[in-house]
């Protein structure tokens, strides 16, 4: 699967393209009068330049860029493009942006498939686009000086042309299509260095900002294919649960419903219906009766009761990471044991897919973070081989990594398979707070040692919170999953004796990734406790952390920069600060708080991160702000509870979330820099809640070791 | 047969009268702008004009609305022309994932026709709607701008 692509390849993947592209987006002959910019695009005309598998070069110097990676919000159909674009030296304005069809030479080189996740796609994408974009500008050099009769090495590129110097010679780069077309292509092309750089750090507008203020970005939800039925799922409410029996009588006499079909492996019952309200109503129609499993008895109580048990008894533990040794360390005990809820992705645009099953194959059409697993799995539904299996993405209205799974887009492969006609499956906002797959709930106990001077010298820490990994990708090896542990296991603060204990509770409870996963609940702890132990030993929080740290001068810059940048509190208000190191990027926040009585306030956020080379400062800021946002809802409100087997919350009246009477105001900065860029889609979302619960703290004394803050919203 | 005017359209529409608005729009006459976010009045994703009212129309029966002129976000402005509120939105490149954005722009140019330049507690008063993405401090710097030079 993994075989480099030879240039007769290039050939067969601009044909398959072109096609790919009409269909993804053209969906031809079908009412949709707000096609937006990605969706105007038509097949590139034939004679387009094909260096590589992300870029095709249009005679009119336009240029199609690929991107194997979906636009959630983060903007990687900005980012990804700008660094393309640069090494080419085009103007932003001339590039068109298309999504890839699943492919193998399409798969991430670090995840070997087809995802966007981790907070990786820059970074991973970050050389493979590089050399994408100097690749084809060194051939469009070459053609143009084979035209010219000169030395290529003495030519220049600039916004689309080639330019030659010394005759003033200009070619733009649609006219050398042709010419650079059949060119071998260079195995080294040379790279620009950070100072050449004329888009990347300077291009701040987004791609898809005109489509997304005028309605006309594609979503999921958006896609119509022509007789197209639409479909919605009721699933088994209780966890485990399976179908016993159910009586679709009523849900038929709902006008517009045709079709009523109970999905393979007890995933759910779909009413298919002409239009979405139908299938909705017919949904609320349906009768049904459900073999329940011993997990109908469980509720939230229950779970935190059993949870809170482990992480004193340690049974089951599983060292995950062993560094000196805890024995024989005395000192003062610094004891605390931290408990948080599940909590839901609440994506806005609600799960949807569309799906054709034909003889010939099937087509998708979705807003997925997971093209690969989507049409591996559409494959065994729909009994082809997967090559058979065409994957169309949209645009995603929200991802935080719920569109990681394929749940919904089995679904829509299904209900098709079933009735023989394109279906679009939509969830209602019901079904997708009661069956997310969703941040764990945890109990983490941390227990550490000062010594003499006040020093953190040891630490024993167990995490009691479910496999993240499972679901995706099995079970963890050895029973330890670096993801349920993110940040507990990889802390950079230098205690010298550490244990990391992990229990996997398997709780019941559908677990998943969701945004900084594994790192958004054990940040809490860690820096909730790192405050609890500065305060102990006397000594301030900031310099406690910094000396922790000393070892790591971006981290220590980090966390200067946002302390400076807070200044000091205003009358009445506190600042707690926490740190969050986040695969490769160090983040810290500082939140400003007050009470107004037993639920804070937050007045102002400040959130510095380095990540590395900053592609486009717009989108930077966008992240961290959003991200810290997204933090701040969840550790208010965010609060998934379980009753007799399911999931009590319903929709945003009683899971609620961040609204713009909630939300500070954020100063937010990312420090300069010329280092590889990495991640910054997830970082801020982890120091949020400690920041706030630190500030607490400092406010009035009251630590808090429990997550929501607002548990009743 | 129920008769709406969507952006200035007459459309004759053959609907059951409690069939919600935002369907009608979306499924039944085409125009996708207009999102679903929650169903129940919640979000705000499926905000539209009736008249010069901001209504979430999700929760409103087209029953109810036979007859009235709507405007959905196709309706605001267009690319070639935009809205004042839609070209301070890309001044200060709002939009992230952008699926809230139809919703919050058609509730906020419904507003600043009652109040011109709303204050910060005005915003956060007035506008419910949900952003997952955190769009709110861009929100509230592209309404503070609207119609300054650049937007
Ligand atoms: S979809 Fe209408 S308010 Fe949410
Ligand atoms: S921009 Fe994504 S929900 Fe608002």
């Amino acid at each position: 699967m993994m075989a480099p692509l030879n240039r007769a390849d290039f050939v067969k993947l601009s044909a398959t393209f072109a096609g790919s592209l009409v269909l993804a987006f053209g969906i031809d002959g079908c009412a949709n009068e707000s096609a937006g910019r990605a969706a105007a695009s038509s097949a590139p005309e034939a004679g387009g330049f094909t260096p590589n598998q992300w870029l095709v070069l249009h005679p009119d110097g336009k240029a199609t860029v690929i991107i194997n990676k979906s636009e959630m919000g983060q903007g990687v159909a900005t980012g990804l493009p700008t660094v393309l674009a640069d090494e080419l030296d085009l103007p932003f304005d001339d590039v068109i942006v298309a999504f890839a069809p699943a492919a193998p030479q399409y798969v991430d080189p670090v995840f070997k498939a087809q995802i966007t996740g981790g907070s990786t796609s820059t970074a991973a994408m970050w050389m493979p686009l590089r050399i994408a974009g100097a690749t084809a500008r060194e051939m469009l050099a070459t053609a143009a000086a084979k035209q010219w009769g000169v030395d290529a090495a003495t030519l220049q590129t600039k916004q689309g042309s080639v330019i030659d110097p010394a005759s003033n010679k200009t070619a733009s780069y649609g006219s050398l299509v042709a010419a650079a077309s059949q060119l071998a292509v260079p195995k080294t092309p040379k790279l620009k260095s950070a100072s050449e750089f004329t888009l990347i750090g300077k291009q701040n507008a987004r791609y898809d900002t005109l489509d997304k203020v005028t309605g006309r970005a594609q979503y999921g939800i958006d896609v119509r294919v022509p007789n197209m039925k639409v479909a919605t799922v009721l699933h088994p409410p209780v966890f485990g649960a399976t179908i016993r029996s159910f009586d679709a009588s009523k849900a038929k006499a709902i006008h517009g419903v045709t079709d009523v079909v109970r999905l393979p492996d007890d995933m759910g019952i779909a009413v298919v219906a002409t239009n979405t309200w139908a299938a909705f109503e017919g949904r609320k129609a349906l009768a049904v009766t459900y073999d329940t499993g011993a997990f109908r008895k469980i509720g939230s109580a229950d779970l935190y009761a059993r949870f809170h048990a482990l992480a004193q008894s340690k049974d089951g533990a599983k060292v995950a990471l062993s560094r000196g040794s805890l024995e024989g360390v005395h000192g003062t005990v610094v004891d605390a044991t931290y408990q948080g809820p599940p909590a839901a992705h609440a994506t806005m645009e609600p799960m949807n897919a569309t799906a054709s099953v034909t003889a010939d194959g099937v087509e998708i059409w979705a807003p997925t973070q997971v093209q690969t697993f989507a049409q591996m799995s559409a494959a065994k539904i729909a009994g082809v081989p997967p090559e058979k299996v065409t994957v169309h993405t949209t645009y995603l209205g929200g991802g935080f990594g719920r569109r990681l799974y394929h749940d919904y887009t089995d679904e829509a492969v299904a209900v098709s398979k079933a009735i023989g006609a394109p279906v679009q499956v939509i969830w209602p906002r019901e079904e997708d707070i009661q069956h997310d797959w969703y941040r764990p709930m945890a109990v983490s106990h941390l227990r550490g040692t000062l010594d003499a001077n006040g020093d953190l010298v040891a630490l024993d820490h167990t995490v009691v919170m479910d496999s993240i990994m499972a679901p995706l990708l099995g079970p963890p090896k050895n029973g330890v999953d670096d993801i349920s542990l993110d940040t507990a296991v990889n802390s950079p603060y230098a205690i010298p004796n550490v244990r990391v204990n992990y229990i996997d509770p398997k709780s019941g409870v559908p677990a998943g990734s969701l945004r900084a996963p594994g790192a958004n609940w054990n940040a809490f702890a860690v820096e909730s406790f790192i405050d609890e132990a500065a305060h102990a030993a006397g000594k301030d929080p900031v310099a406690f952390r910094l000396a922790l740290l000393a070892h790591d001068p971006r981290a220590v810059a980090v966390i200067k920069t946002v302390v400076q940048r807070a200044g000091s509190p205003a009358p009445g208000t506190a600042h707690g600060l926490a740190f969050g190191p986040w695969n490769g990027t160090n983040c810290a926040t500082i939140a400003e708080v007050s009470m107004e009585g037993t639920k804070p306030r937050v007045h102002r956020v400040w959130v510095v991160a380095d990540c590395g080379t900053v592609v486009n400062p717009t989108i930077v800021m966008q992240q961290l702000v959003g991200a810290t946002y997204y933090g701040l809802s969840m550790a208010l409100y965010g609060n998934i509870t379980i009753k007799d087997g399911a999931v009590e919350q319903h929709n945003f009246y009683d899971y609620a979330v961040l609204r713009m009477a909630d939300a500070p105001k954020v100063d937010a900065y990312a420090i300069p820099s010329t280092e590889k860029p990495s991640g910054i889609g997830e970082p801020a979302t982890t120091p949020i809640a400690p920041a706030v619960a630190n500030a607490i703290f400092a406010l009035n004394g009251s630590r808090v070791r429990t997550l929501p803050f607002v548990p009743n919203a | 047969m129920i008769s709406l005017t969507i952006n200035g359209k007459q459309h004759d529409l053959d609907v059951p009268a409690e069939m919600p608005l935002l369907w009608v729009i979306r499924d039944i006459v085409g125009l996708t702008g207009t999102k679903f976010g929650c169903g129940v009045a919640q979000c705000g994703a499926c905000t539209v004009h009736v008249g010069e009212d901001a209504v979430r129309s999700c929760s409103v029966p087209v029953g109810t609305v036979a007859g009235k002129a709507i405007t959905t976000i196709e309706g605001l402005g267009t690319p070639e022309q935009l809205h004042p509120l839609q070209a301070a939105w890309v001044e200060a490149q709002v939009p992230q994932c952008g699926y809230c954005q139809s919703g919050q722009l058609m509730a906020i140019s419904s507003l600043l026709k009652q109040n011109p330049h709303p204050t910060e507690d005005d915003l956060a008063q007035a506008i419910s709607n949900i952003c997952r993405c955190g769009t709110y401090d861009r929100i509230r710097e592209a309404v503070a701008n609207v119609g300054k030079a650049g937007a």
